[in-house]
């Protein structure tokens, strides 16, 4: 990828969380998995929901929506885990459904709308719209610092 | 021969050493006034030295003293830097690289460095270095590597050797042709050439001669002051010689002989036996060349090294237990699979899929495990030098060799054991007439142990000898200014006995070749906190020290227990458990709001996991007995209580990644067969 593609678009994959959908930039995702077993590491934060066994590398789970405080719902059969690499970790989140790759425009990218005043507008870091679609880009440092 | 298994590992950590010693000077030319690389340059030539005396190269070891003489002063700001003696330290590095070269060629690693010594010397003494010839006509050519560049080497130690007053032969001897032993024929013969020369290659090669890969005749390429009436003799001397040749070579003629010998290598019919490191340098300048350069060793008995093993990366072999561990969990897959299916070609398959299996994963499994025994086996002959060269008397015990470690662990841990053992026997044993002066028996006692606790291996270095003089140290580490006055007051037993981990610390009054100059300790302790374990010191005045080092069991396989909590699996270490019990309600004892059980009259406190690892139960168990695993940390005991025992497995140790950290009691993770991740209990957090 060329800078001036880089600055036109980027590359992101959307999942969606209750009713809202989510980004994150395709170059942090390792990859996308069905449902698994996940062991429950005891004491950790609640959103913490265990490990899997990911191809052999035990991979810890964080459920976004408990992570935003969103209402808890059963995992379902759409119910995805993304897997996340970040610097020198890898996560796993649970969202409802991963829905799409798309390619936003960087210039459709605006700052957070300063009223959201739910949670996750701390993990927010800009709004995307594209056709009618609202996609909340994530800042994943801050999904994944509390925990050191 | 007998140093044959660590002299691999040997040539390995020299190379490794000497590249970074190289790495640092280049870095240093740049930045001239950087101590900081000087300190690492010091701290690599100070292994190596400690490494080649201990295999008994001693021209390695002595060049690597004066060089780190050299060091010390540059780090004391005794002397600058400057671009001469940085030649010299290059210098004196390419000559080390040969030496080490020749070792792995099978070779002794004799070299003549006097004028390299020489230079390295008067730098040491404050003079600037003599940016003469030698320096730079010595500097040794750096491709080592093609045959072309040897033939090179060897013309030039003809014609060298010609115009040094040396005739160059070439000798054809043929043995009897019932001569039954043609090796030791060879040998001998080798002994009488190398008393008054230097052989400067054979056809066969050496290796091929003492394997009697050869007819009855043999050529060896020889320079000596003898002449050549007088050598044929000589040779003739030997029993079973039928016939001696003795030739004289004209440089140009043996190049063209070169030439001939070099095609048939090529055809792979003879190999030509080639020493680069033993051939003289072009150089005048060095005193005596020709025969100081290398007296080649009477016995080539060593084969070329380091051909047998090849060095894969670390990471390689976690990829390749990653993929083998998905196998394994397909492997259960199919098994539960065919279990239902029934299917009695599938099942034949599977069982015999299921074998293969179990052996492949036994060899990926040690190809990262070794014992701690390929580390420990080279201490009892250091230690025995170390006695003669400090005329004391000391007795080495090994426990426990068998322990198994990860080989980056293994890799890593060599170099800090051979600066504790050292350290021990140079400033923890005393003199036999001190000891005896003490009551204690002459003969000092250093203890090696290593042991598997828990999630660690410990490994100990236990010696009876003088112990840590505390007051001595605390007074060395103010008026070294690694504390203060006022912090010293503070200060426990122990933090003053590991102030001789402090960087820039040392005890010794006199700079010994043996534990150096403090450079070893602080290197000890880098090395183990860098690998995530820790050392600690015990120590009794006049009664012995004891210097522990913790380290973690990074990737590697372990025997647990699984026991079930309600729904969940856990894993905990066999090294920690004493044994498993049921017991009764009724058993439970209150003791200070502790729940404890009196197991064989001890009385264990219990911890129920259930409450520690806060697992959710739907409802309350109401069973009136109880399973519980005793487990112990040193000599504390603890019962964990369990709902039930699932049995006994060998398990992978996984990390839970850089995510999750410091989970309490949890050390690990690992997968099981069936694909899920069980937690491993660390059980020494659970003990207080």
């Amino acid at each position: 990828m060329t800078n001036a593609v880089e600055q036109e678009s980027i590359k992101v994959i959307v999942f969606q969380l209750a009713d809202k959908e989510y980004a994150i930039p395709v170059s942090h995702v390792q990859g996308i998995e069905k449902l698994m077993h996940i062991t429950r590491v005891p004491k950790t934060e609640k959103y913490v929901k265990g490990v899997i066994n990911l191809r052999g590398v035990v991979t810890p789970i964080v459920d976004l929506r408990e992570r935003f405080e969103l209402p808890i719902s059963e995992h379902e059969e759409t119910t995805r885990i993304i897997i996340i690499s970040l610097e020198d970790m890898e996560v796993g989140f649970v969202v409802d459904s991963a829905n799409d790759v798309l390619d936003i425009p960087a210039d459709s990218i605006e700052p957070q709308p300063e009223v959201v005043g739910s949670l996750e507008e701390e993990f927010i870091s800009g709004v995307a719209k594209i056709d009618k679609r609202l996609l909340i880009l994530l800042h994943l440092e801050k999904v994944l610092n509390p925990l050191k | 021969m007998e140093v044959n298994q660590y002299l691999e590992m040997f040539i390995e950590e020299s190379k490794d050493h000497l590249q970074a010693c190289s790495e640092h000077l280049l870095e240093l030319e740049k930045n001239p006034d950087d101590l900081a690389i000087v300190g690492e340059i010091f701290r690599s030539a100070h292994t190596l030295k400690g490494m080649s005396a201990t295999m008994g190269f001693e021209d390695l070891a002595d060049l690597t003293h004066k060089m780190e003489n050299v060091l010390d002063a540059i780090r004391n700001e005794k002397i600058h830097v400057s671009p001469e003696i940085l030649d010299v330290v290059f210098e004196s590095v390419d000559h080390l690289e040969e030496m080490v070269m020749d070792i792995a060629n099978g070779g002794d690693g004799k070299r003549d460095v006097s004028s390299t010594v020489a230079q390295l010397k008067r730098i040491e003494l404050g003079e600037e270095a003599i940016p003469e010839v030698v320096g730079t006509t010595e500097t040794p050519t750096t491709a080592v590597a093609s045959t072309l560049e040897y033939d090179g080497f060897e013309q030039t130690v003809i014609s060298q050797s010609a115009e040094q007053g040396f005739n160059a032969f070439e000798i054809s001897v043929k043995l009897r042709e019932d001569c039954l032993l043609k090796a030791a024929r060879v040998f001998m013969v080798f002994e009488i050439l190398e008393k008054d020369g230097e052989v400067i290659k054979s056809s066969p090669s050496v290796e091929k001669l003492e394997d009697e890969q050869f007819d009855q005749q043999f050529y060896v390429a020889f320079v000596t002051k003898e002449s050549a009436e007088d050598m044929q003799k000589k040779i003739m001397k030997v029993s079973e010689v039928d016939e001696v040749i003795v030739a004289a070579i004209e440089p140009k003629q043996h190049s063209e002989k070169e030439q001939a010998i070099q095609e048939v290598a090529a055809t792979a019919t003879v190999e030509v036996e080639v020493k680069p490191a033993t051939v003289p340098e072009k150089n005048n300048a060095a005193p005596k060349p020709a025969t100081a350069a290398a007296p080649a060793k009477a016995d080539k008995s060593h084969a070329p090294v380091g051909n047998k093993t090849i060095r894969v990366n670390i990471d390689r072999l976690d990829i390749l237990m990653n993929l083998f561990e998905e196998l394994v969990i397909d492997r259960g897959r199919l098994q539960s699979i065919a279990t239902e299916v029934n299917h009695g070609e599938l099942n034949e398959t599977v069982e015999r899929m299921s074998r293969v299996m179990g052996d492949l994963q036994t060899i990926i499994l040690t190809m990262r495990m070794v014992p701690v025994e390929t580390v420990f086996n080279r201490f009892p002959k250091m230690i025995r030098q170390l006695s003669r060269d400090l005329n004391k008397k000391i007795n080495l015990e090994i426990i426990g060799a068998e322990t198994e470690l990860d080989r980056t662990v293994i890799d890593e841990i060599g170099d800090p054991l051979v600066h504790l053992i050292r350290n021990s026997v140079d400033h923890g044993i005393e003199n036999p007439t001190t000891r005896l002066a003490k009551g204690k028996p002459e003969e000092g006692t250093v203890v090696l142990r290593a042991y598997h606790s828990g999630n660690y291996v410990f490994i100990e270095i236990e010696d009876d000898g003088a112990g840590i003089n505390r007051e001595k140290v605390l007074a060395k580490a103010i008026s070294k200014g690694i504390v203060t006055q006022e912090q010293s007051y503070s200060m426990s037993d122990k933090q003053i006995n590991e102030l001789i981990l402090a960087s820039g610390f040392s005890t010794a009054d006199v700079i010994s070749d043996v534990s150096g100059r403090g450079v070893g300790l602080d290197v000890v302790k880098t090395t183990i906190e860098s690998l995530g374990g820790n050392i600690s010191i015990e120590s009794t005045q006049d009664v012995g020290s004891v210097f522990s080092i913790q380290l973690p069991l990074t990737l590697s396989i372990i025997s647990v227990m699984l026991v079930e909590i309600e729904k969940e699996i856990y894993a905990i270490p066999l090294s920690s458990i004493i044994e498993t019990s049921i017991i009764r309600s009724s058993e439970i004892m209150n003791a200070h709001n502790q729940k404890v059980i009196d197991f064989r009259g001890k009385v264990v406190p219990l911890v129920f996991l259930e409450e520690i690892f806060e697992v959710p139960r739907k409802e309350p168990q109401g069973d009136e007995f109880h399973s519980v695993v005793i487990v112990r940390k040193g000599e504390k005991l603890a019962g964990l209580v369990v709902d039930s025992f699932i049995g006994q497995q060998e398990i992978v140790l996984k990390s839970l990644g850089n995510y999750l950290t410091n989970i309490f009691a949890i050390s690990g993770a690992t997968i099981l067969g069936n694909g899920k991740v069980a937690l491993i209990v660390d059980c020494n957090a659970l003990i207080k």
